[in-house]
């Protein structure tokens, strides 16, 4: 019989007075034992971050605090424990990893003496010894040269180096208990599948009891034994993954469940024949300018793009699939001329576009439009969403009164209320306000779309809304569209054809059943079985197809 | 490459990138001083009181000030490549001698300005930072806003009549009791007394500031994720404030009071003026009404070439202090 570690009963968070809602979360009741992964599993919002955060000690103090209920570690409540028990817990009982590798580590401290805080703030060792220990942590979790990554700061290492650093901390003291709160969701999703590995390798040499907080469910069915799904602060359903993956009670975790797309394709329509956009050779270099009098070495050079080649034919969904640093976002830039190309020819209608003057670039600006990643950042928070649409339409000569009706018309297009036109952007939620920029870009009638990641930044239900949203309107207005995601399970909804970029290069392209069914390079066979949870098919798992016959009835 | 020879390369680097930036301000101060009415030889002729005009002709062709401008500007510039800043036709000296022989009271006051106002801010502002929303916060902040609010020359005037004039713990002007001859060690005590008023009074509007500063950069580095990682590991309050929070919340302030030490010069003409501090401050305001172009101009030089320098011990302070930031 396995050991018991943590129970959680009857748990309440209170928000401090004018919040949304009184409690962060109600009547939380949670169990986690020995060398078990429980996976807490939300969308933004329902409250697995506060929870986890409590069993730290870690609430934001004096605003949030426990107002009812007991989290006993090994007979210990502690929420009822002192100050100095609370520290000694942390770090080497209980230890956490997060989201942002990046932001979680002092940028201004080597790796090397964030780990040895460690030792130092809870056993009694010799500088020696510690050094000797965090070197050896390191190299358990399989960081090449772990004495040059002592001496390196956080800056100077990649994404996946410094969630693998977060690792080592964390496990500095084999703690009985780890919590993981969304550690993979800001990794590519190669580095994700590695980061995953590690955790249940140092699960089984340490029998740690790991609470893992994801909204990805993919990610839990790699690596969950039991789940617990939340929805505004109330645990709505729990048990063994195979149980309420498979077969879910909840309306609500039926409902997340179906609007993770599957990962086998949609079936292909017939593509025409016709070229709207032709890259040709194209290639990009960033950095390798001097310093001011041409002083010293060029500096470092990255190429962006390699020779991209690559066609958009009319009314299709081209995919382009990469991690990050492999040039789509780029690409994307360089075709809708936000940055210049050094050289290779981008040609929509017979025109080489990437060669015009700025000037007559313009007349070409409405046919090519582009919807942006991040909802928050790409609109700008002064101006009335009515004229955010009408701008561009207006800077293209058509007169006033025309764009705003224009305005009214996008925003019931894309399911908005009539009364949003007099709105500023924060009074919207991320999937709304990316039915703005949708709006945005479709005021110009433009030709051709590209969407950079347009859903990565919303939750999964939200995701599917605005997928079918921007299916939707590729039919009605005829657009081509050019789909910029890392998310495989996505491209395999949407994308008719896709295109795999690595180091600026396109590897492989073709049509997206025929790469899901028979990758021919090996970074796309890499790619693909790195997706999590690719085993896991659910019957409800979602087909696109099948819920847009659906919304239109 | 190591890290020592790194430094050195870019330390070279800008000494070169700082030269044509002292030609450019040097031409530029020419110009701007010549638009101003009157020249060294009015000021004379006008304190001799019975000078013909024949005379003060006599005076310009001495003094060069016959030529056009740019003849004027062409051998004033000849003359600063090779490292002649002039005469002062006013004091009779080298300009030379005369700013090297005013500079130091002037590095004196600016170094102990700095210490006091950077140090004492650094660690007021910490001080509210770690007691926020207490009664030490509210008095630390509201002597800041107070002193930040103050002109400088009145705080000056105040600190005389106050401390001088009505207690008499201070001498009211002057760098050195010259007519005491003390030496050694009395002499240093001796300046140090009379240092402290200038100091004080240069030093609180940039000590407000600074303290402002630290206070809002700690409070927005404590919201910060890794001092919810430092926490997570267990660490005590005081490693978390001291050794995360505190390295960060310095490169702001570390970064302003760079900026500032170009102001401090211009601040320091009042003080100075103010209690007869004999620093480059008061040479160059008596040169200004003297209208003596030639020191004047070698004192903005002096000026430029000191700002040049300490951007780039603060350049490199901040490599030191963030390693995100690389001397390149």
């Amino acid at each position: 019989m396995k050991q018991k570690l943590l129970d959680i009963a009857d748990l309440y968070i209170e928000l401090p007075k004018g919040a949304d809602r009184q409690y962060a979360i109600q009547k939380v009741n949670l169990e986690l034992k020995q060398g078990e992964t429980l996976c807490v599993v939300g969308e933004s919002g329902s409250g697995k971050s506060l929870t986890a955060r409590a069993i730290m000690g870690l609430l934001p103090q004096p605003h949030v605090r426990v107002s009812n209920g007991e989290i006993i570690f090994n007979s210990e409540d502690i929420t009822k424990v002192s100050y100095e028990r609370l520290r000694e817990l942390r770090g080497s009982e209980i230890s956490m990893i997060f989201q942002e590798p990046m932001t979680a580590l002092n940028p201004v401290m080597s790796i090397g003496s964030q780990i040895d805080e460690i030792f130092r703030y809870h056993v009694d060792m010799s500088k020696a010894d510690r050094q000797k220990r965090a070197v050896e942590l390191l190299d358990d979790v399989n960081l090449p040269n772990p004495e040059q990554i002592m001496r390196a700061y956080p800056h100077e290492l990649s994404g996946g180096q410094r969630q693998r650093a977060m690792i080592a901390m964390a496990l500095a003291l084999k703690p009985q208990i780890l919590i993981a709160d969304e550690p993979t969701t800001a990794l590519d999703v190669t580095t994700q599948a590695q980061i995953l590995k590690l955790i249940k390798d140092m699960q089984k040499v340490y029998n740690t009891g790991v609470l893992f907080i994801t909204h990805d469910f993919g990610v839990v069915a790699d690596i969950a034994d039991r789940v617990m799904v939340m929805q505004h602060g109330i645990v709505v359903e729990s048990g063994p993954v195979k149980q309420v993956l498979n077969n879910p009670k909840h309306p609500y975790t039926k409902a997340l469940i179906s609007a993770v797309p599957s990962l086998s394709p949609r079936k292909a329509k017939t593509i025409s024949k016709e070229k709207v956009l032709e890259v040709q050779n194209v290639c990009k270099t960033f950095g390798g300018g001097r310093g001011l009098f041409g002083f010293g070495r060029p500096s470092r050079q990255v190429e962006a793009l390699k020779d991209v080649t690559l066609d958009l034919y009319n009314g299709e969904t081209l995919g382009v699939v990469g991690e990050s640093g492999s040039g789509k976002s780029t690409l994307a830039r360089c075709i809708i001329r936000l940055m210049d190309t050094d050289s290779g020819a981008i040609t929509i209608e017979g025109t080489q576009i990437n060669m015009l003057k700025r000037k007559a670039m313009r007349a070409w600006r409405n046919k090519i439009q582009m919807v942006f990643q991040d909802p928050f950042a790409s609109l700008n928070p002064r101006i009335k969403v009515g004229d955010i649409i009408a701008q561009g339409p207006i800077t293209q000569g058509i007169n006033r009164e025309e764009a705003i009706k224009r305005a009214r018309e996008l925003i019931s297009i894309v399911g908005l209320d009539d009364k949003s036109f007099d709105r500023y952007p924060h009074e919207f939620s991320g999937g709304q306000r990316q039915r703005i920029g949708i709006a945005r870009s479709l005021a110009l009638k433009p030709e051709i779309l590209i969407a950079d990641e347009p859903v990565s930044a919303l939750d999964v239900s939200i995701q599917s809304q605005i997928l079918d949203l921007l299916d939707d309107i590729r039919e009605q207005m005829k657009l081509s569209m050019i789909f910029i995601t890392h998310d495989l399970r996505v491209a395999a909804q949407v994308c008719d054809r896709m295109a795999v970029m690595q180091y600026g290069e396109v590897v492989e392209i073709g049509k997206t059943k025929d790469i899901f069914a028979k990758p021919q390079h090996p970074y796309t066979i890499d790619l693909l079985s790195a997706v999590p949870g690719k085993d896991w098919k659910s019957s409800a798992s979602k087909k696109l197809t099948k819920t847009k016959t659906k919304s239109k009835s | 490459m190591t890290r020592s020879s790194k430094i050195f390369k870019f330390v070279l680097k800008r000494l070169l990138q700082g030269i044509p930036i002292i030609l450019a301000i040097v031409i530029i101060n020419f110009f701007l001083l010549n638009l101003a009415d009157g020249d060294a030889v009015d000021v004379l002729a006008g304190e001799a009181g019975s000078a013909t005009p024949e005379y003060m002709a006599e005076l310009r062709a001495k003094f060069g000030l016959d030529q056009p401008l740019p003849v004027q500007l062409m051998v004033y510039l000849k003359n600063v490549v090779m490292l002649d800043l002039g005469y002062s036709f006013r004091h009779d000296m080298p300009v030379s001698e005369l700013i090297v022989d005013r500079f130091w009271p002037t590095a004196l006051l600016m170094v102990s300005t700095i210490i006091l106002a950077v140090g004492f801010g650094i660690l007021l502002g910490l001080l509210a930072a770690m007691r926020l929303n207490t009664w030490k916060d509210a008095v630390i902040t509201v002597f800041a806003l107070i002193t930040y609010a103050t002109p400088l020359f009145w705080v000056g005037l105040m600190m005389i009549v106050v401390f001088s004039l009505n207690l008499g713990w201070f001498p009211t002007s002057g760098m050195e009791n010259v007519a005491a001859f003390y030496e050694g060690w009395d002499r240093v005590k001796d300046i140090a007394v009379h240092l402290v008023l200038p100091t004080i009074t240069l030093s609180l509007f940039y000590l407000a500031l600074y303290t402002r500063m630290m206070r809002a950069s700690m409070l927005e580095q404590y919201g910060q994720d890794y001092v919810i990682t430092a926490r997570a590991k267990g660490l005590t309050e005081r490693r978390i404030t001291f050794v995360h929070v505190l390295r960060n919340a310095l490169l702001p302030v570390v970064t302003m009071a760079g900026v500032q030490v170009g102001a401090l010069i211009g601040g320091s003409v009042i003080v100075e003026s103010v209690f007869a501090w004999p620093g480059l401050g008061m040479l160059a305001f008596e040169s200004l009404f003297a209208r003596d172009l030639n020191l004047l101009l070698g004192i903005f030089l002096l000026s430029s070439a000191l700002v040049i320098v300490v951007n780039l011990i603060v350049d490199i302070i901040y490599s030191l202090l963030d390693p995100r930031i690389e001397v390149s």
